[in-house]
């Protein structure tokens, strides 16, 4: 597939970065030249230095047989420009833009074919704020991701010592709670993939994808670790756009403290913020934070956009005695780092919000793309179409299909409200949503194939 | 001196506009025939004439008015317009000394409805008319300078309605040019003045007595055309009545314009004081009638209940109606009435006193306070309805309710000097400054402040008009340097 991809920041690097590798042509577009060369020496595609909302710059980069334009620089007008004149002059098939502003997301017909012609918009800010809420939520949790609408999650957890599965083969749990239905999906230990078979005993610290209903998610998480209390304390570094709003979608339901440096900042945050409380200080300033109990904060959340300071503010905060440390890292050598010691949970932004873009280029009908465990494994739901005929999954019976080594299915939804686990003997039905984990990203393509409808369909 | 002769010049346009006021009094004294007709003639034309004279005399001086200028002409406005309005009082009330007559027409003007006369049901109707439509017109003349000119001044905070309204105004200033917003915010007064009349018509009253109480209720003046005041009705549904529109009166007018420009009641949720106004007088008249019952003063709560309602948003308002002697209940409720008169009314009303916005910055800020001794850095900008207000005109706040309790305190001593009693000259000076009424003691709702001495009237005088006028337009006057060049 020919993708052109505006924007050479965070976002617009890691994923030309993913998709390099799934045998794309990629062409990057940016104003800045020393960002593109960059890029350019690490990964095999073409660069173009300039305006992104320029369309002579964008012939250049050979919008014209473009399949997928990704507008992803850091100016919501250049994406939606740049995207409305794709879509009358270059007549691009699909135009993805990322968009900032509150204001222009609260408007949707802004997007419709007759204003800006986007066909999907994506905010990588409200997906942080989102997953990071959802991790508050379950304070036990490493991560939890949403699928078929919100019905199904999978969730990483940590086994500890303590939990009632540790120590049991995984065949227990059926035994011990058989009115909940979950699945384990995958189970990491020691960073190597363990297929999940019956009789895998989970070790303390294994790593633990498992699939449930979102409504037995906490039952579940029980399963695995000791029972913890509801968190209420929540403390954020970091007052831009990221901590802001993430203050804004917990301080009702719980009591927020938000560290920002720069006072002019933290004016701006209290005019928005209405129970928050503010502070105007350094988040690695080890009186401010105990002048402040950090010993009594549930979750931690570094969310600067220094990498060093997030790092050590989390290991202060988790030194202090918080319960759970989060810290932003947009650094993917300091994310392996970080990752599993003291600090809990170390977040990279443009991980968490690849999996949103990846939906739209897949191959086949993909609803729902997340990337775990630093863009090396994936996990997605599709959506499966035609007859035993054409396809190749539809009508037969899980273990009848020929699904690559590491590959699993979790679970199924099916018309939008049923939740099948993805037990050896259920058979797929055309329209199912079936929600995947794959354990190897190089993977990924033979599931696509997979899953695609036969020529004979059309 | 150049500048006080400018300031005469617009003054003089003023008094002409003012003289068409007597019209009123003239059509009545034609209907009723009453025998005053000549007298208001003659004060018209008088009127008309020296406005015209002063006019004339200092055109050379004619110039765009300065900041300055607004100060000054506000004052003079609210000193000489009383002083020309106590013509035909004078003229008609045999031995009523100017002292007095200049105490009614500012208690008129400045909306507080204090009276020195007695035998209100037998005077004249023309006479009668004029007292109250001296109430609406300076209910009138309050509203503008309330929300057109003071906030361009930044008086104690004011500019609070300029640039950072608070609530609904911040999403559409009211209309560009101010003499576009005064037309429709008097538009506004006069439909709810035209609602107030037809109602109170509709619940028993004759068409004088509806006309002269709305013009009361809705300036919130509290003149009436009886020595009973409204107790002379003896009607709770007239009382009803009243109380609504004297609630209606106490919002803010730029709040009532809005909610009719954009035919959308939840605006009155949206601005903070509205609510915070309605929640107060709601919770003390409950509590006040509890009180009432509690201690016997009526035999049952729903008794209890009407007159505290009624007396109480009376009071509280700054309106001064009242429907029995409050003076003889037990002490805490006619002082809790007097201290709700200093907070309650909302800014850009036609209420006075402190005003519900600045008692709200004044919590606000005392909760800042709280909250930064425990949390040293913080930062905590004041919000009222949702938008930050800064700390300058927090200061200035201060600095209003610093100088308003500093007036208190002096004009109150200045009373106890002249030999009043304790409760009688604080509860005068509140009633005055905060354009209220009656106050408690000789001055209660039973006597009236003829008993007062001569320059116990004139110290009510100046506190009726520093308390209308926002006390630093008055009190800038006197500092050296607003005379400077």
């Amino acid at each position: 597939m020919k993708i052109l991809i505006l924007g050479a920041g965070q976002v617009g690097s890691t994923v030309a970065e993913s998709l390099v590798g799934e045998s794309n042509d990629i062409t990057v577009v940016d104003s800045d030249g020393e960002k593109l060369r960059q890029l350019q020496d690490r990964l095999d595609l073409r660069t173009l230095t300039g305006n992104a909302a320029h369309p002579s710059v964008l012939e250049q980069a050979g919008i014209a047989d473009t399949d997928i334009l990704l507008a992803v620089t850091q100016s919501d007008e250049v994406n939606l420009v740049a995207c409305k004149l794709a879509a009358s002059l270059y007549n691009t098939p699909t135009r993805i833009a990322r968009i900032r502003g509150a204001d222009y997301l609260a408007r949707k017909e802004i997007f419709s074919a007759d204003n800006f012609c986007v066909n999907f918009s994506i905010s990588p800010e409200r997906i942080l704020t989102e997953y990071i809420v959802k991790l508050i939520e379950f304070p036990e949790a490493l991560q939890v991701l949403e699928f078929g609408g919100g019905k199904v999650s999978l969730v990483a957890v940590r086994a500890f010592e303590g939990g009632s599965l540790v120590g049991h083969p995984l065949s227990f749990l059926r035994t011990h709670m058989p009115q909940v239905k979950t699945r384990i999906a995958a189970i990491f230990r020691k960073d190597r993939p363990l297929t999940p078979q019956g009789d895998t005993v989970v070790q303390d610290g294994d790593e633990i994808f498992f699939i449930a209903a979102t409504d037995n998610i906490r039952t579940v998480l029980h399963e695995m670790r000791r029972k913890v209390k509801r968190c209420k304390r929540v403390m954020i570094v970091g007052g831009g756009n990221i901590g802001c709003r993430l203050a804004k979608a917990l301080e009702r339901d719980y009591q927020v403290k938000l560290i920002e440096y720069n006072k002019k900042s933290c004016e701006k945050i209290a005019g928005e913020l209405t129970h928050t409380l503010i502070l105007n200080g350094d988040g690695t300033d080890e009186k401010l934070l105990k002048q402040e109990h950090v010993g009594d904060v549930d979750v931690f959340c570094a969310l600067t956009n220094d990498d060093e300071n997030n790092i050590m503010s989390a290991l202060l905060a988790k030194q202090g005695g918080a319960r759970k440390v989060i810290a932003l890292i947009n650094r993917s050598a300091y994310v392996d780092l970080v990752q599993g010691g003291k600090i809990d949970i170390a977040l990279s932004p443009a991980q968490v919000t690849i999996g949103s873009l990846l939906t739209y280029v897949r191959q086949g009908d993909v609803a729902v793309v997340h990337s775990l465990r630093r863009g090396a494994a994936e996990a997605l739901e599709l959506v499966v179409h035609g007859d035993r005929q054409s396809s190749r999954v539809v009508g037969r019976r899980i273990d009848e299909i020929d699904l690559p080594q590491g590959a699993t299915i979790g679970a199924i939804v099916r018309n939008n409200k049923e939740v099948i686990m993805g037990n050896h003997d259920v058979v797929i039905e055309a329209e199912d949503h079936i929600i995947l984990f794959v354990v190897d990203k190089a993977m990924v393509h033979k599931v696509e194939k997979l899953f695609q409808v036969g020529l004979g369909f059309f | 001196m150049l500048r006080t002769l400018t300031v005469i010049h617009a003054l003089g346009l003023m008094l002409m506009v003012f003289s068409l006021a007597y019209l009123m009094p003239i059509l009545t004294s034609l209907i009723y025939d009453d025998g005053t007709l000549n007298d208001f003639v003659l004060t018209m034309v008088w009127t008309l004439a020296s406005g015209i004279l002063m006019w004339l005399l200092t055109r050379r001086y004619q110039s765009e008015l300065s900041i300055r200028h607004g100060y000054l002409l506000a004052v003079t406005m609210w000193t000489a317009m009383p002083a020309f309005a106590t013509i035909p009082l004078l003229l008609v009330i045999k031995d009523l000394s100017f002292t007095d007559a200049y105490f009614e027409t500012m208690s008129g003007l400045t909306t507080t409805g204090a009276t020195v006369l007695s035998g209100l049901d037998a005077l004249p109707p023309a006479i009668n008319i004029w007292r109250h439509e001296l109430n609406w017109l300076g209910g009138m003349g309050i509203i503008v300078l309330a929300v057109a000119v003071l906030p361009l001044l930044g008086i104690g905070g004011r500019q609070l309605f300029k640039a950072e309204t608070p609530g609904p105004m911040k999403d559409s200033a009211l209309t560009p040019r101010i003499t576009e917003t005064a037309r429709n915010l008097w538009l506004v007064y006069l439909g709810i003045t035209i609602a107030c009349i037809v109602s109170l018509k509709a619940v028993g009253m004759t068409w004088l007595d509806a006309i002269c109480h709305a013009f009361a209720a809705m300036g919130l003046g509290g003149f009436s055309t009886h020595d009973a005041n409204v107790g002379y009705f003896n009607s709770p549904a007239i009382e009803f009545v009243l109380i609504l529109f004297m609630l209606l009166a106490a919002m803010n007018f730029a709040t009532h314009f809005l909610v009719w420009r954009e035919k959308n009641l939840r605006l009155y949720l949206r601005d903070a004081e509205a609510v915070a106004m309605i929640t107060l007088i709601l919770s003390s008249c409950l509590g006040i009638a509890l009180f009432l019952w509690w201690q016997g003063t009526y035999p049952n709560f729903w008794i209890a209940l009407r007159y505290a309602s009624f007396n109480l948003v009376s009071i509280a308002t700054d309106c001064g109606f009242n429907s029995v002697d409050f003076n003889q209940w037990p002490t805490f409720a006619p002082m809790w009435m007097l201290l709700l008169s200093c907070v309650t009314a909302s800014s850009g009303s036609t209420g006075g006193g402190i005003k519900m916005l600045r008692t709200l910055v004044l919590f606000k800020q005392a909760g800042r306070e709280f909250r930064r001794l425990l949390h040293p850095t913080v930062i905590n900008p004041m919000k009222i309805g949702g938008s930050v207000v800064a700390n300058n005109i927090v200061f200035a706040v201060l600095g209003f309710i610093f100088l308003y309790f500093m007036v208190v305190v002096s004009l109150t001593f200045a009373l106890l000097i002249s030999g009043l009693d304790l409760i009688s000259a604080f509860s005068a000076i509140l009633a005055c400054i905060n354009n209220a009424g009656p106050g408690l003691g000789v001055v209660g709702p039973a006597g009236n402040y003829s008993v007062l001495s001569d320059f116990q009237t004139w110290v009510c005088t100046l506190a009726m008009l520093i308390g209308r006028l926002e006390i630093f337009t008055v009190l800038i006057l006197f500092t050296p340097h607003f005379w400077r060049r």
